[in-house]
């Protein structure tokens, strides 16, 4: 089949769907590939280089949709390019089928068979290599950074110079999502001071990793929202956390925001008051602007200067970078691509059954498959079957003491097992009952605390100790008493007895000396 | 020896006997406990032999029966291999039930012995008698299976009779019978019928009790057959009043008891289900197994490609299995150890509290290669360093290593505590096959995408990367 790589149309888009690279890899699948001329030109791919990795270059998009089995892009088609498109074609690009409803119909009307990038289930771990909503918030993190360092007029690192002194830059991020860590994790390698936060407060622990500082929201709720997203806050927590944001606009010098929650505006985070409060030449860069913006004062695909803070609002962050983002997203395609083609003849088999291409296809030869089933397996783990057991701990007391019931019950059922045996038994017995009891506390209260590495020879040096039994043996043998008939059958039964309980006598102290030898610091 | 002389022994031996089960329970102390131990037996043994009970006539048999069963022991914890460790210990489990039978019989024959008691007494010593048969002969069935399976020569599988249950009960209800016929015998011929049908049934039952469970539950049944062995000394001194026996048996009988709960707490398991026989409860295996299939791909690396990685490794830890005893690799492993430390990589074992087929099997096999006891951990000190780790290598175990536990409530084994070892960057199993462990449940590790497939033979394996890791 022919796979086709139209020139992006969409205005300021740099990218391209792939690059010369994959379309060798796709080429070994048993594809044939046909380019646009010029389609990597602003991602520094040229013709000649297509060509060279066995590409067909074809002027102009009519042709080349006209020409092509399935088509590859980064972003969704336009009114445009769905005329173009061939009656029952294949389409892999950028879609947000739940805001472009009627793209969906028209793509329908074509008989098409879609399968939208960003509608992967990103809970499959085996999806990972296809989620390109990753690799590009990857790269847009990175790119707000750096955007952020161009328009901050200071440097990100702390220096003590001859010239005096430099305190380091101080960076809050908002929302610590995919962008929002590679965000935390550039500036903090530029040097800065990073602060980051976020509503889901598992994710804590990723931004200390990347040597952020997680600032917490003074109100307890949890925020994920399912599948990694996060979700809608109640007003307490909202009002806990414009508090905070409040807070942090004072001190920092740069906020990037990336909040954004699945089909809904972005959440208005920074306010006017809180940009009017930030020092002159600070920064903010607002990676939700596409959405509406986490700042109030956003003019989206603008930086703009208010109140002497510059706020950054491009929209294009990722096609700022567009030779990485062209990379990284045709390795994405790539990948699936060969989860469609598995049997690697060059031709594609959209496998509805297969639960990561069921999520990515929106529309099946004409019909809207979208939205996907929620996904049956695998459920995130409940906190508690996360977290593993308590550690045992070592000695009595072990854990949470027992309930007040189950004691009472054990007590009672003791109570009652004692008062049978008191009524019962001679006092002779119960001298030995007694010494029964106690030792078997003793032997409780001693093994408790014994290290799992010596289980086996503490196991072994019981058991040499429990031929002990052999002094039943020893006092039948000869007791110097009268036993007419049977003295020969007990005298062999109590010699067979000596015999066995000294094999584990000499067998299980030998054994256990063995092990004990070996094991050393 | 007079009667209090060797009472007065008798006491010394119970406190050294206390003394080496709490030497025990640490490494730098152990080798003083287990010479208390061996001087407390001595005592024991002595003061019995040239104490009132025991006349000289008696002596020429003690030194023989000594002599012989001596050096069968010496032999045999001289030849016997470390990896075959937990067969020797059920087969000598099951020579202390079969003394306890023994002298349980023995006694009951005895007329001097009969007639010390009279009335209630009298009871009392029969029931003492019938109980330690009954507890000798199930300790000494049970161990003879249980040594079976674990030297392969009954295979692994639970046996599972329709009605296990039932049979089980209905068995408990003869031999109760039987012991109020044997109460009621009038002379000792008469008693013999109902004692040799008990015992029958209790060699049955033990027989039926260790079949029935599974390869995996082991450690269990181990540690359970060595607290019946401690119970059956107890029951023996009970009916011989002697307090030496009831003391040293209660010890080790509560010991066996604590480790049974503590290996069925590492499995998650309930006691009383692994007493019951079978994995799982019920109908749950065979529907969790539908629905239970991981999806995925299967990535096998070779020897070298695992080299590299682990010489790419700053932090590596080695989960070890049965698989890793099976193979004998424990000296490879520990070779490689040995290299990789000496190139500045922090290695250390991850070890879960049932690895292998007895309490505290890896250590032990472990120790015998030399590692140093201080890089083995235990399944809490090291779960949590998991994700800082960069190559996490599993050899030859796969239950405790399968995040099922934690991720599938519907597994035969969710709940048990395993190790993460899929939160290391890269995960490396080594197996023969991918064929599913002794519980038989599908391992969704093998399909992570972290991780990587080493197939072969351990040993060979491990020598292969060990060349690998040289080069």
């Amino acid at each position: 089949m022919l796979i086709g790589v139209p020139k992006e149309t969409a205005a300021g888009e740099k990218r391209v769907a792939t690059v010369p690279e994959v379309v060798e890899k796709l080429v070994k699948l048993g594809f044939s590939v046909a380019v646009e001329s010029g389609a990597g030109d602003a991602a520094n791919f040229s013709d000649d280089t297509y060509r060279a990795a066995g590409a067909e270059i074809v002027a102009g998009a009519a042709p080349l949709w006209a020409k092509s089995d399935i088509v590859f892009k980064v972003r969704g088609p336009s009114q445009e390019e769905v005329g173009l498109m061939r009656e029952g074609g294949t389409l892999i690009s950028f879609i947000w089928p739940a805001q472009n409803p009627q793209l969906m119909q028209q793509l329908a009307a074509k008989k098409a068979t879609v399968l939208a990038i960003d509608a992967l289930p990103r809970q499959l771990s085996r999806a990972q290599k296809m989620d390109a909503l990753t690799s590009m918030a990857g790269i847009a993190g990175y790119r707000a950074v750096i955007e952020a360092a161009n328009a901050f007029g200071r440097f990100f690192n702390g220096q003590i110079t001859a010239a005096g002194k430099v305190p380091p830059a101080k960076v809050f991020i908002a929302g610590a999502g995919v962008a929002g860590l590679a965000a935390i994790g550039t500036a903090a390698s530029l040097g800065a001071i990073v602060r980051a936060n976020d509503t889901r407060a598992e994710v804590a622990d990723q931004v200390v990793s990347l040597g952020g500082e997680f600032v917490k929201v003074d109100y307890e709720e949890e925020g994920s929202g399912g599948g990694g997203y996060a979700k809608v806050m109640s007003e307490g927590f909202q009002q806990a956390q414009r508090e905070m944001y409040a807070k942090q606009a004072r001190e920092v010098d740069i906020i990037i925001t990336t909040a954004l929650i699945p089909g809904k505006p972005a959440p208005r985070l920074i306010t006017a008051e809180m940009v009017q409060s930030m020092k002159p030449g600070s920064v903010i860069v607002d990676m939700a602007a596409e959405q509406g913006g986490n700042c109030e004062l956003t003019e989206p695909g603008q930086a703009v200067v208010k109140h002497g803070v510059t706020i950054v609002g491009y929209t294009d962050l990722v096609s700022r970078l567009a030779k990485q983002a062209s990379t990284l997203y045709s390795n994405n395609l790539l990948r699936l691509t060969e989860e469609l083609c598995k049997t690697k003849d060059g031709i594609v088999n959209v496998n509805m059954e297969d639960d990561a291409i069921r999520g990515l296809t929106v529309v099946k030869e004409g019909a809207v498959t979208w939205p996907a089933p929620p996904l049956k397996l695998p459920a995130p783990p409940a906190p508690k079957a996360a977290m593993p057991p308590p550690p045992p701990a070592h000695g009595h007391g072990a854990g949470a003491p027992a309930s007040a019931t189950r004691v009472a019950t054990m007590f009672g059922i003791a109570a009652v097992l004692f008062w049978l045996i008191g009524t019962g038994a001679p006092s002779a017995f119960l001298a030995h009952f007694t010494v029964f009891v106690l030792a078997c506390f003793i032997g409780y209260m001693v093994v408790w605390n014994v290290t799992p590495a010596l289980h086996t020879p503490l196991m072994s040096v019981t058991n040499a100790i429990s031929s002990i039994i052999a002094i039943g043996a020893l006092v039948q043998i000869a007791p110097g008493t009268e036993r007419v008939g049977v003295e020969a059958l007990i005298q062999g039964l109590a010699g067979v007895g000596i015999a066995l309980t000294a094999v584990n006598m000499f067998g299980g102290f030998a054994v256990t000396r063995r092990m004990l030898e070996m094991f050393r610091k | 020896m007079s009667e209090s002389l060797a009472t007065v022994s008798y006491i010394g031996a119970t406190i050294l006997f206390i003394l080496s089960l709490g030497g025990l329970s640490h490494p730098d102390t152990s080798r003083r406990g287990n010479l208390y131990g061996m001087i407390g037996m001595t005592i024991a043994v002595l003061a019995t032999v040239f104490g009132p009970r025991v006349t000289p006539a008696g002596l020429t048999w003690i030194i023989a029966a000594m002599v012989v069963g001596g050096s069968v022991g010496l032999y045999a914890a001289r030849t016997v291999k470390m990896t075959q460790m937990p067969e020797l210990v059920a087969l000598m489990h099951s020579l202390v039930g079969l003394a306890a039978c023994l002298v349980g019989f023995a006694n009951y024959f005895d007329p001097a012995a009969a007639s010390e008691f009279q009335g209630a007494a009298k009871s009392i010593h029969e029931v003492e008698i019938y109980v330690g048969i009954l507890i000798g002969a199930v300790t000494f069935s049970g161990s003879i299976i249980a040594f079976g399976k674990l030297s392969g020569k009954i295979g692994g599988k639970p046996l599972l009779l329709p009605g296990r249950h039932l049979l089980n009960l209905a068995g408990l209800l003869v031999v109760i019978w039987f012991g109020g016929a044997f109460m009621h015998a009038e002379s000792v011929s008469a008693g013999m019928v109902p004692l040799i049908v008990m015992t029958a049934i209790a060699l049955l039952f033990g027989i039926h009790m260790v079949m029935a469970i599974g390869g995996a539950d082991m450690p269990v049944v181990v540690s359970m057959l060595n607290s019946y062995s401690g119970w059956a000394a107890a029951a023996t001194g009970f009916m011989l009043s002697n307090d030496l026996l009831i003391v040293t048996g209660a010890l080790v009988g509560s010991s066996g008891a604590i480790l049974s709960y503590i290996m069925c707490r590492a499995m998650n398991r309930n006691f009383i289900s692994v007493i019951a026989g079978g994995f799982g409860t019920g109908g749950g295996t065979v529907v969790a197994k539908a629905d239970g299939e991981p999806v995925g791909e299967v990535v096998a690396v070779s020897a070298t490609e695992t080299a590299e990685l682990l010489r790419e490794a700053k932090n590596v830890i080695i989960v070890p299995g049965y698989g890793m005893a099976v193979a004998q690799a424990q000296h490879t492993v520990y070779e490689i150890t040995q290299h990789l430390r000496a190139m500045g990589v922090n290695v250390r074992f991850g070890i879960h509290p049932v690895a292998g087929r007895m309490p505290g099997h890896m250590n032990v096999l472990l120790a015998e290669a030399k590692v140093p006891y201080d890089i083995v951990m235990e399944m809490d000190e090291i779960n949590a360093d998991f994700p800082d780790t960069d190559v996490a290598m599993v050899i030859g175990a796969n239950d405790i290593v399968n995040p099922a536990a934690q991720e599938d409530p519907t597994s035969p084994i969710a709940g048990m505590p395993v190790l993460e070892v899929w939160k290391a960057k890269t995960s490396i199993v080594m197996k023969r096959s991918m064929a599913s462990g002794y519980a038989g449940v599908d391992n969704p590790l093998f399909y992570k995408e972290n991780n990587r497939m080493l197939f072969g033979d351990a040993k060979k394996m491990l020598e292969e990367v060990f060349v690998a890791l040289k080069s």
